[in-house]
């Protein structure tokens, strides 16, 4: 078999931003037909290393060999005309253009429209992948819209397919058909560099794997013969801290701190999801998981808990008994509801202005960092130190502009704002998306002492591990409705992914 | 009644001209997510310089080209400044409206009130002397056909090429176009430089044509108008025509009723501000009720940066 040069072969890759090395002397190969996993936290150099193979970085040195001879790419022609095919993680698609439109876009040969619709068909056709070249990307699902970004790699018929964390967008069926395009790829002869940090995926999925952390290659090992916990060990560098969070003794009589009661909303963007009937109720030292596939009225949903969308039925919404849903952020805050929505730049925080500067989004009253009006700076940066110093932040100081922290430092101090302020009822959304899982851990263990001391906490995320091990109960929303309610400890990830496909929504449409 | 609405219409369609020169390029421009406010600049720019141009060879085609030279050179400060510095494209087009304001003032100072002949119209034995399409259609100059067939042009390249729509996907996600490999600041400058030629040739219109003469300041707010009117077309090149010649028509509509009703001139005048204010409200107000026909491009004015 040593006869054979690797389809892919990287020598001492190493590339520098100022003083952070994102990549110091990677070496690793891939063989043809190899589905070759590349494993890492974020942060650990893997979207650097994607993007030097596909050209659109250049590595300060090392070297990299295309089967066995030495290349460059320089831009992402130059890499698809060697046969390298990218899936991105955040996908390169145009939301206002049309499915043809945009695999168009991904071709260096600019064809005729008609062949090209053909040939979009025939793909899609004999991997299994349904597509209407037609329709407007912006009104697909997600798996639907990694589905255009795939054909648009197989109409180039490439050799080796790089997939960044590509089922963090899907629904477990979903990804199930996603492996098996994978697996019969790779049966053709086709590489894949999957990245990835969900660890069970790997060892279901890969027959090699390499491991990175802070930029270096810290193992190569054979996925099937680890377990996901030695694996995880071997990303994070130490131990791991579980948290299986045990069930709440919540007594059933205690009345609801949030209940949500028949919210409705009509679809407002040209893209948007419409909230129809939603109800749930969270008790005292209750967690509430709330899944389901990007996209799916999350974003409406969160708006509508924060303030940010109200409605005149003032109880749909109460937090104590209290109607809110016509009140905005700050009323709820006073009534004690507070929110922390997905994005942590823009959103949440404010980048451009200082850490101590960004407790005032939600502190301003509670914290009373404010005095008719004007702005106690010593308040805001004694508290702004206190988050720091709870939650592990790192950070050259308080005075230093959000945008300089790293995502998951950023997510650790909004989180602390949140918490140290005490709220009788927390909502939020993606609470460790983009994070490292030591800060994860953090953030669980942090929400569940939240719970404990009695506030009702609801997670919107689209993790699945995360909400099966840190909440108690645990619903679906899937076009803009919220499925029954399930005892987490009883529900099994197929029956929740049924229900991210919308599986339950019909049958209660029908009855 | 009809003679009196002949020359009416003809008038709006050559009143229209300018507008739709400009607006096309505009429209190409914002299209590929650049957004330059310097289009008043860029014409007064080439109504100076295809004047100047004229008068000094005796050649319209020199003044045409010389007309779209200068706009070009305009549109590239702005691209140098905007593109390869980043510098804020709001900003920077204002700064370059105010830029060509006084530099045509300064460099054409020499050229007010000399006479030079206008652009000769179309005259063709049998369509020229039809009845009434004869002087609605077929008695302009050649800037008019022009302007249309750059309508056309434009519609056929955004739509049907592979260009074109490489250009409207680098408009819409920067960022995913540079991730597939297109050169999104090579084509923003391509498009910026287009836009810039269009609107030369819009400020020659007025200096070689519609009132053949150069004085500062001339092009009077068209420029402005043409922006709204991208805005009012939703970034689609015919529905930019019609809105020219809507806008062309109120203006000339303007001057046809002064003193009519007893009312003052100036209420006239102000017609087409007033028309594109409502214009823009109601646009503003449908694209907010969830239309998706009348969407921006989504990374219109936004920079960007390529790492390496």
């Amino acid at each position: 078999m040593s006869a054979v040069p690797p389809r892919l072969a990287l020598a001492g890759i190493t590339k520098r931003f100022g003083a952070v090395v994102a990549n110091d002397d990677i070496s690793f190969s891939v063989a043809p037909g190899e589905i070759h996993a590349l494993v890492g936290e974020n942060g650990a150099g893997k979207s650097t290393l994607v993007k030097i193979i596909y050209g659109l970085l250049r590595p300060d040195a090392g070297v990299i060999r295309w089967n066995g001879e030495t290349v460059a790419p320089t831009d992402p022609h130059a890499a698809r005309r060697l046969g390298i095919g990218m899936v991105f993680q955040h996908f390169s698609l145009f939301d206002a253009f049309t499915v043809a439109e945009n695999i168009a876009l991904g071709l260096d040969a600019a064809g005729d429209r008609r062949a090209l619709a053909a040939r979009i068909a025939s793909v899609s056709a004999s991997y299994g992948l349904p597509l209407e070249p037609g329709r407007a990307v912006g009104t697909l699902s997600m798996g639907e819209r990694q589905r255009v970004e795939i054909v648009r790699c197989l109409l180039q018929n490439p050799r080796l397919l790089v997939m960044d964390e590509p089922t963090s967008v899907l629904t477990p069926q979903e990804a199930e058909v996603l492996f098996a395009t994978l697996r019969r790829l790779a049966a053709e002869g086709c590489s894949i560099l999957y990245i990835s940090h969900k660890l069970d995926e790997i060892r279901a999925l890969c027959q090699r794997a390499t491991i990175l952390r802070a930029g270096r290659v810290v193992a190569n090992c054979n996925p099937a013969v680890e377990t996901a916990r030695s694996m995880a060990e071997m990303m994070i560098g130490n131990e791991l801290r579980v948290t299986k969070r045990m069930p709440s003794d919540r007594a059933p009589e205690k009345p609801a701190r949030l209940s949500v009661n028949g919210l409705d909303r009509p679809a407002e963007r040209a893209f948007g999801v419409a909230l129809r009937d939603i109800r749930f109720s969270v008790g005292p030292g209750e967690i509430f998981g709330i899944a389901g596939v990007a996209g799916n009225g999350q974003g409406e949903l969160m708006e509508a808990l924060s303030g940010e969308w109200r409605t005149s039925a003032a109880a749909a919404i109460a937090v104590d008994g209290a109607p809110v849903a016509d009140r905005g952020p700050q009323a709820r805050r006073l009534a004690g509801l507070y929110t922390l929505p997905e994005e942590r730049n823009g959103h949440a925080a404010v980048p451009g202005m200082s850490l101590a500067a960004n407790t005032l989004l939600s502190a301003r009253h509670h914290m009373g960092l404010t005095r008719a009006g004007v702005i106690r700076r010593d308040a805001a940066r004694r508290f702004a130190q206190r988050i720091v110093s709870a939650f592990d932040v790192r950070t050259f100081g308080v005075d230093v502009p959000a945008s300089s922290l790293s995502g998951g430092n950023l997510q650790k101090f909004v989180v602390g704002r949140e918490l140290l302020q005490k709220p009788a009822v927390l909502v939020v959304a993606q609470p460790t998306w983009g994070v490292d899982a030591g800060a994860a851990a953090a953030i669980h263990i942090a929400l569940a002492d939240l719970a404990r001391e009695g506030a009702a906490i609801v997670v919107i995320s689209q993790d699945l591990d995360e909400l099966l091990s840190l909440t108690d109960r645990i619903a679906v929303i899937s076009g803009g409705r919220l499925s029954r309610t399930l005892q987490t400890a009883q529900v099994t990830v197929d029956e929740i992914g049924l229900l991210m496909g919308g599986a339950e929504g019909e049958t209660r449409d029908a009855a | 009644m009809i003679d009196f609405l002949i020359p009416v219409m003809a008038a709006a369609i050559s009143a229209a001209t300018p507008l739709l020169l400009a607006a096309t390029g505009e429209l190409v421009v914002e299209r590929s997510g650049v957004l330059n406010l310097g289009i008043e600049g860029m014409m007064l720019m080439g109504a100076m310089a295809g004047f100047a141009a004229a008068l000094l060879t005796g050649s319209h085609l020199a003044g045409l080209l010389a007309a779209a030279l200068a706009g070009m050179l305009m549109a590239l400060v702005f691209a140098v400044l905007t593109l390869s510095l980043s510098a804020n494209q709001v900003a920077s087009g204002l700064a370059l409206t105010i830029f060509g304001i006084g530099l045509s003032a300064l460099v054409g100072a020499p050229y007010v009130g000399q006479p030079v002949p206008a652009l000769p119209k179309l005259d063709i034995a049998g369509l020229s002397d039809l009845p009434v399409a004869g002087p609605l259609l077929f008695r302009h100059d050649g800037l008019v056909y022009f302007s249309v067939a750059a309508v056309a042009a434009t519609w056929w390249f955004l739509n049907r090429t592979h260009a074109g729509l490489k250009l409207r996907a680098v408009g819409e996600s920067a960022q995913a176009a540079h991730a597939l490999g297109h050169p999104v600041i090579a084509i923003r400058y391509a498009a910026s430089l287009f836009g810039g030629a269009m609107a030369g040739l819009a400020g020659a219109f007025l200096s070689l044509s519609y009132t053949p003469m150069w004085m500062e300041g001339m092009t009077a707010g068209r420029g402005w108008i043409a922006l709204a009117l991208v805005v009012f077309s939703a970034w689609r090149p015919w529905r930019a025509l019609v809105g020219a010649y809507l806008f062309g028509g109120v203006g000339i509509v303007q001057l046809h009723a002064q003193g009519a009703w007893g009312l003052p001139s100036e209420m006239f005048s102000m017609l087409p501000y007033v028309a594109t204010v409502l214009v823009l409200t109601v646009i503003s107000a449908r694209s907010q009720a969830g239309g998706t026909g009348s969407r921006a491009p989504a990374d219109l004015g936004k920079p960007f940066r390529a790492s390496r």
